[in-house]
C-alpha cells in the first residue's frame, strides 16, 4: 500500500525512515534490539580493550576465576575475558562478507533477470534443486575436502550456498515492480536499463531485501560458527566464539566459563536478530 | 494464499508414463526427477572430492613416500584410470549398493569397504534420529494445535516464548548449556556419549538423554510454530466456516475438517525436520562424541579419506532427495486436490 504512495519520489533512500519508523514496539523486539547492539558492541569495540593479549599463555591451563582474570584461563592458560573480546569479530566479520558477497552477486543477477525475464530463470530454478537436495553443512564440508580447511572456503561456500534463493527472491520482487505504471513511464522518458534498475527499481524493494538480508546474516552467523566449531573453519589459535567452545570443551568442570561465556554471546547475537526479526515481521502485517 | 489456487485451469494431458492412475505418475515423474537431480550431483561431489586436492595417494603415503610406492598405490586404487572411467566405476558401484573402499583401507595397506565403516554408524544415528523424531512430532502437534485453538491467550505466549529460545541458539551453543547443567553442576549424565562398536545405543540410554535434548529443544520451536500456522489457516478456511454456520459441534468441526485440512502442512513440516536432522546430527554427533555418520563425515573430512566423503555424502543427498519426494508424495495422497495438478 505505501509503495504506491511511495512511488512519487523514488529517489528518497528509505533506510532511514523505515528504521525510524520500525523501532519495535513490542518488548521482545526491544529486547532483541538491545541484545543486538550488546553483542555487536563486544564484538566491534572489544579487540580495543582487552586486558592481556588474546594468544600469550599467562597462567595455569583452566585456572578458575581470580582477581586479574576474572573469566579464569582457558585450555592453554590464555586470558578467556581477552579471547572472548577479540572473539567477536570474526563471528560478524566473516558472516557479513558472506552475506554481504552473496547479496552483491543476487542482486544484480535477480535485477537483471526479474526486469528482463530472460532464460534465467529455468537455470536458477534447476541450480536451487540442486542445492537445495544437500544439507548446508554437508555442502560445507565437501567444500572443505576440496579446497583444504580454512575460513576463506567456508565464507565462499558460504556466500553460493545463499545466492540461489537471494536470487529468487530479489527476482520476483523487481519482477513485480517491473510492471507497475512509473517503469513504464522511466522507460518512455529514455533512461538505461541501469538506470530504470538503478534509481527506480531498486529503491523500491529496498525494504524486503533489507529485512532478508537481516535473515541470512544471521544464518551465516549461525553456519560459519558451526563450521568453525567442527574445526574445519578457522583455525587456532585464532580466537572466535565458535572455535572457543569447542577447544575449551575439555575444561568445563575445571573452568565453565572458558567456554560458556563465548558460547552465551554466540547465542545472544543469533536470538537477538531472532527477536528483531520476529517483532519487524510482526510490524508489516 | 490456501492449497486451492495451485489447481491448474488445463486438464491434465494423456498419461505420458503409461499409467493412468494420477497420483502413480506424479510420483513417477518426481522420482525421475529426484534421479535426475542426484545424478548432477554425483558429479559435483565426485568432482569436490576428485580434482581439485591433488592426489589421493600420496596424501595416504606422505611426503616421505618413493615414485614408486605412489604409483602402485594409484594402480591398487584405480587412479591412474582417466577420470570418466573413474567416475563410472565409483557411480556405478553405488548403484549397485557399492560403496566403494576407504583411504584409511589402502594407508593400512589393505582394504576395507566404506559400508562396513559406516553400517554400525549409520544404525546409532538412525537410533538417535528416531528418539528425537518421535518426542518432536508429538509435543509440536499438540502444541502446535493448541496453541491456534488458544491463538493470542497466554498458553500461546508462553509456549511461544519459551520454545524461541533454545531454537534460534546454535545446536552446539545448545549442548554446551545443557552439558554445563546436567554434566557440570548437577553430575547426572555422561559429558562423552561411548557406544562400544557392535553394541546398541538403546543399551546405555543415558547416552542418548543429552544428544536427544539438544536436537528436540532446537527442533521443536519452529515445528510448532509452523503446525500452528497451518492450523490457524485450517481455522479459517471455508470449509471450517460452512460447518460452523451448519451448526455442527465446535469440537466435532476441529476434529473432522480443522485437523484434517492441517494434516498437509504438517507433514512438509515434519519432512523439513528430517532434512534439518541430517545437519544437526554432524554438530551435535561431533560435541557428545556420539559415534554416529555425522560425526563419521566429518572425521572423514579431517582425515581427508576422500573416498568415504564422497560415498557418505551422496548417501545423505540421497535421504534427503527421498525425503522431499516422499513427503510431496504423501500429501498429494492426502490432499486429493492436488493430485491432478503435478506443476513441480
Amino acid at each position: 500500500m505505501t509503495a504506491l504512495l511511495k512511488t512519487d519520489s523514488p529517489r528518497g533512500f528509505p533506510f532511514g525512515a523505515a528504521l525510524r519508523r520500525r523501532t519495535p514496539k513490542t518488548l521482545s523486539g526491544r529486547i532483541g534490539l538491545a541484545l543486538l547492539v550488546l553483542v555487536l558492541a563486544v564484538a566491534l569495540l572489544g579487540p580495543l580493550c582487552t586486558p592481556y593479549s588474546p594468544d600469550r599463555t599467562v597462567g595455569i591451563p583452566f585456572a578458575g576465576p581470580s582477581a586479574g582474570h576474572p573469566l579464569g584461563l582457558d585450555f592453554l592458560g590464555r586470558d578467556v575475558l581477552s579471547r572472548v573480546l577479540t572473539g567477536g569479530l570474526s563471528v560478524v566479520l566473516y558472516a557479513g562478507v558472506a552475506t554481504l558477497a552473496a547479496y552483491a552477486v543476487g542482486l544484480t543477477v535477480g535485477l537483471l533477470a526479474g526486469y528482463s525475464r530472460s532464460w534465467l530463470e529455468p537455470v536458477l530454478m534447476r541450480l536451487t534443486d540442486v542445492l537445495l537436495a544437500f544439507p548446508a553443512l554437508v555442502f560445507l564440508l565437501l567444500l572443505a575436502t576440496a579446497f583444504g580447511r580454512g575460513i576463506t572456503g567456508v565464507v565462499i561456500a558460504t556466500a553460493l550456498i545463499q545466492l540461489p534463493p537471494i536470487v529468487r527472491i530479489v527476482r520476483s520482487a523487481a519482477l513485480e515492480q517491473s510492471l507497475k505504471g512509473y517503469v513504464e513511464a522511466a522507460v518512455a522518458r529514455g533512461e538505461g536499463t541501469l538506470s530504470v534498475l538503478g534509481r527506480e527499481i531498486l529503491p523500491n524493494i529496498a525494504r524486503p531485501v533489507a529485512a532478508d538480508a537481516g535473515l541470512r546474516f544471521s544464518w551465516s552467523v549461525l553456519l560459519i560458527a558451526g563450521v568453525n566449531f567442527l574445526g574445519l573453519g578457522l583455525q587456532p589459535p585464532a580466537a572466535d566464539w565458535g572455535l572457543m567452545v569447542s577447544e575449551n570443551r575439555g575444561g568445563i568442570a575445571l573452568n565453565p566459563s572458558s567456554m560458556l561465556v563465548a558460547a552465551a554471546l554466540l547465542g545472544a547475537l543469533t536470538l537477538a536478530i531472532n527477536l528483531l526479526g520476529d517483532a519487524l515481521a510482526g510490524g508489516t502485517e | 494464499m490456501t492449497a486451492t489456487t495451485t489447481v491448474p485451469t488445463t486438464a491434465p494431458a494423456a498419461a505420458p508414463f503409461g499409467s493412468r492412475h494420477p497420483l502413480a505418475r506424479v510420483a513417477l515423474r518426481r522420482i525421475a526427477g529426484g534421479v535426475l537431480t542426484l545424478l548432477v550431483l554425483s558429479v559435483l561431489v565426485f568432482l569436490a572430492t576428485s580434482v581439485l586436492p591433488g592426489d589421493a595417494a600420496s596424501a595416504i603415503l606422505g611426503k616421505q613416500a618413493t615414485p614408486d610406492a605412489v604409483a602402485e598405490l594409484r594402480h591398487t586404487m584405480g587412479l591412474d584410470r582417466p577420470l570418466v572411467v573413474q567416475y563410472g566405476k565409483w557411480l556405478g558401484g553405488l548403484l549397485h549398493g557399492d560403496l566403494g573402499n576407504t583411504a584409511a583401507g589402502y594407508a593400512a595397506g589393505g582394504r576395507s569397504g566404506v559400508w562396513d565403516q559406516i553400517s554400525g554408524k549409520l544404525g546409532n544415528s538412525l537410533v538417535l534420529a528416531a528418539t528425537v523424531f518421535v518426542p518432536v512430532l508429538l509435543l509440536s502437534l499438540l502444541l502446535g494445535v493448541l496453541t491456534a485453538l488458544r491463538a493470542g491467550r497466554w498458553l500461546d505466549h508462553l509456549v511461544t516464548t519459551v520454545t524461541l529460545v533454545p531454537a534460534a541458539l546454535p545446536e552446539f551453543v545448545l549442548g554446551t548449556v545443557l552439558l554445563a547443567v546436567f554434566f557440570t553442576w548437577f553430575d547426572l549424565l555422561p559429558p562423552v556419549s561411548f557406544v562400544a562398536p557392535g553394541t546398541s545405543p538403546l543399551a546405555t540410554p543415558a547416552t542418548l538423554v543429552l544428544p536427544v535434548l539438544t536436537l528436540v529443544g532446537v527442533t521443536v520451536g519452529p515445528a510448532t510454530r509452523m503446525i500452528r500456522a497451518g492450523m490457524q489457516e485450517a481455522l479459517l478456511s471455508d470449509p471450517v466456516a460452512v460447518a460452523r454456520l451448519n451448526g455442527i459441534a465446535e469440537a466435532r468441526v476441529i476434529r473432522r475438517y480443522a485437523l484434517r485440512n492441517a494434516l498437509a502442512p504438517s507433514i512438509q513440516v515434519f519432512a523439513l525436520i528430517a532434512q534439518y536432522l541430517v545437519g544437526g546430527l554432524l554438530i551435535v554427533e561431533e560435541l557428545f562424541g556420539y559415534p554416529g555418520i555425522g560425526k563419521e563425515l566429518v572425521d572423514a573430512v579431517t582425515v581427508h579419506d576422500n573416498l568415504e566423503v564422497q560415498s557418505v555424502t551422496m548417501l545423505l543427498a540421497t535421504f534427503y532427495v527421498a525425503v522431499t519426494i516422499a513427503a510431496d508424495l504423501l500429501v498429494m495422497a492426502v490432499v486429493p486436490k492436488l493430485r491432478t495438478g503435478g506443476t513441480s
